[in-house]
């Protein structure tokens, strides 16, 4: 696959459950416009009615918030939610798919099997970011997305609603990165801007 | 043919030596036994190797191989967990109630119709249809097929015995459908389990069919293929919707799943909307 460092990570992956709306809709409110990476987010909800996201996460123009379709193609400037009921996964030829294989961590969507997808179809191209959540989904993936040269942030547990998804990352290896929300919107600001490689090797 | 080295511009290596040992897994399935994997969703089949890998206490997917080129039956007895099968009846209430409000008054306009549950699992859905149409007064102009690609789910789906803890979910997605009357009246309860009334399947007809090697399958007037198309690639979904579109008479409905669209087909063109929430398309 080719690697565009040029452009800054190809994808910002997000993972969240109890008190992740607020953290999802106040980092959306706040990342800067020159943010362009396409945002995919797997955020724990219950089944029910079909829901909509842009009146739940704060509809802002130019940054529209869409149900994940099945082979649907992430593009720049897009924010794509994860379907309750749905594992979301990113495939390697570019489209994200949906199962309906057993729940992971009793979550479907789970955020497991999607940082996993990632950490194999992106990779070094893409950042992923653990945010609040009342249990132990996440941890795991996040550290494949580690292993697989992806950055990797984890919200500041001491800011997040719910702190057991951030601990229990951190309990299991160290992320690059514990923030806040707002110090992590300047810095994906920054990685969008400065260039950087992403693609470092890690062992 | 001299062997030769791939073409480096368009090579992409497996990011893992796992992927490289699925892909072989599958590709001994399919010469082996028929069954083709080698389309499907890539991340979704890796989590299934993964479970199967787990519960036979195999360590690598090359070692499971073995096992299953050598023994017929230990085939036979993970096919089931290599594809996906979750179901409820009534699944997506408002799904069937537009069915209910959209297809039936089309299909009471014609003396005989043909409906294709494809993908149709254990029968959870072929049994929902059986009841929509006969709580309409249509089910005895119908022929219903309903095909899959596991004789297994086959076999219980005609044997109409499900869990009994099933059946609050499936009621309240009867009642959310618009069922006219109580889904109990449709099935008797014994031991923890509840049996369908056989009558329902008079006009039914279950066989096998495979949207990935197989053809052409019938002229319908209702295709449902719900949750199905999610675990194929692009390439076979648009084997599958051709298969789909070539199986629908003209103005003909396709119901697919609640995430699922022909919009990234090249087929898409044979198909109008009809609700674009519930995914029901029209052949044109």
């Amino acid at each position: 696959m080719e690697t565009s460092v040029s452009e800054g990570p190809a994808l910002l992956a997000i993972g969240a459950s109890a008190g992740g709306v607020h953290a999802i809709r106040e980092l959306l409110r706040i990342l800067p416009d020159s943010f362009t990476a396409p945002i995919v987010i797997v955020q724990h909800l219950p089944r029910g009615p079909r829901l909509d996201f842009n009146m739940i996460y704060g509809y802002r123009p130019g940054r529209r918030i869409v149900e994940v379709e099945d082979k649907m193609v992430p593009r720049s400037g897009d924010v794509i939610m994860a379907a309750p009921d749905y594992h979301l996964s990113a495939e390697r030829d570019g489209t994200l798919s949906l199962s309906q294989d057993a729940p992971v961590h009793y979550s479907r969507p789970s955020i497991d099997v999607f940082f996993k997808s990632v950490a194999l179809s992106y990779g070094p191209r893409s950042v992923g970011f653990l945010m609040s959540g009342a249990n132990h989904d996440g941890a795991e993936g996040l550290l494949h997305l580690h292993r697989a040269g992806a950055v990797t942030l984890v919200q500041d547990p001491k800011e997040a609603e719910n702190a057991t998804m951030p601990n229990s990352a951190l309990a299991l290896f160290e992320p690059d990165h514990v923030l806040t929300l707002a110090e992590a919107a300047r810095f994906l600001k920054g990685r969008q801007l400065e260039n950087e490689n992403l693609n470092r090797r890690r062992s | 043919m001299p062997a030769h080295k791939l073409d480096s511009a368009t090579f992409q290596p497996f990011e893992t030596d796992f992927g490289i040992e699925r892909e072989l897994l599958l590709q001994g399935i399919r010469l082996k036994y028929g069954y083709d994997f080698t389309n499907y969703t890539e991340s979704s089949m890796n989590r299934q190797v993964e479970a199967v890998l787990k519960k036979t206490n195999f360590k690598t997917p090359l070692e499971l191989l073995d096992r299953v080129l050598k023994q017929r039956t230990f085939f036979d007895q993970i096919l089931p967990q290599l594809l996906i099968s979750t179901s409820e009846m009534f699944r997506d209430g408002a799904f069937f109630r537009l069915l209910r409000n959209q297809v039936i008054p089309v299909l009471k306009t014609f003396p005989t119709f043909t409906i294709w549950s494809a993908g149709c699992g254990t029968g959870e859905e072929v049994y929902s249809l059986a009841i929509l149409l006969e709580e309409e007064g249509l089910l005895d102009r119908a022929t219903l097929f309903a095909t899959d690609v596991n004789p297994k789910s086959l076999r219980s789906a005609k044997d109409g015995i499900f869990p009994a803890d099933q059946m609050k979910v499936n009621t309240r997605n009867y009642v959310e459908a618009g069922g006219l009357t109580a889904l109990n009246r449709y099935y008797s309860s014994d031991y923890g389990l509840i049996k369908m009334n056989k009558e329902l399947m008079r006009n039914t007809v279950f066989s096998e069919h495979n949207l990935v090697t197989d053809h052409v399958f019938a002229e319908a007037q209702l295709i449902l293929c719900r949750n199905v198309l999610i675990y194929f690639n692009r390439a076979l979904q648009d084997r599958a919707l051709s298969i789909l579109a070539g199986s629908l008479a003209r103005g003909g409905f396709l119901g697919l799943g609640s995430h699922e669209s022909v919009r990234y087909s090249p087929f898409a063109s044979r198909f109008e909307v009809v609700d674009e929430k519930w995914r029901l398309f029209r052949g044109n």
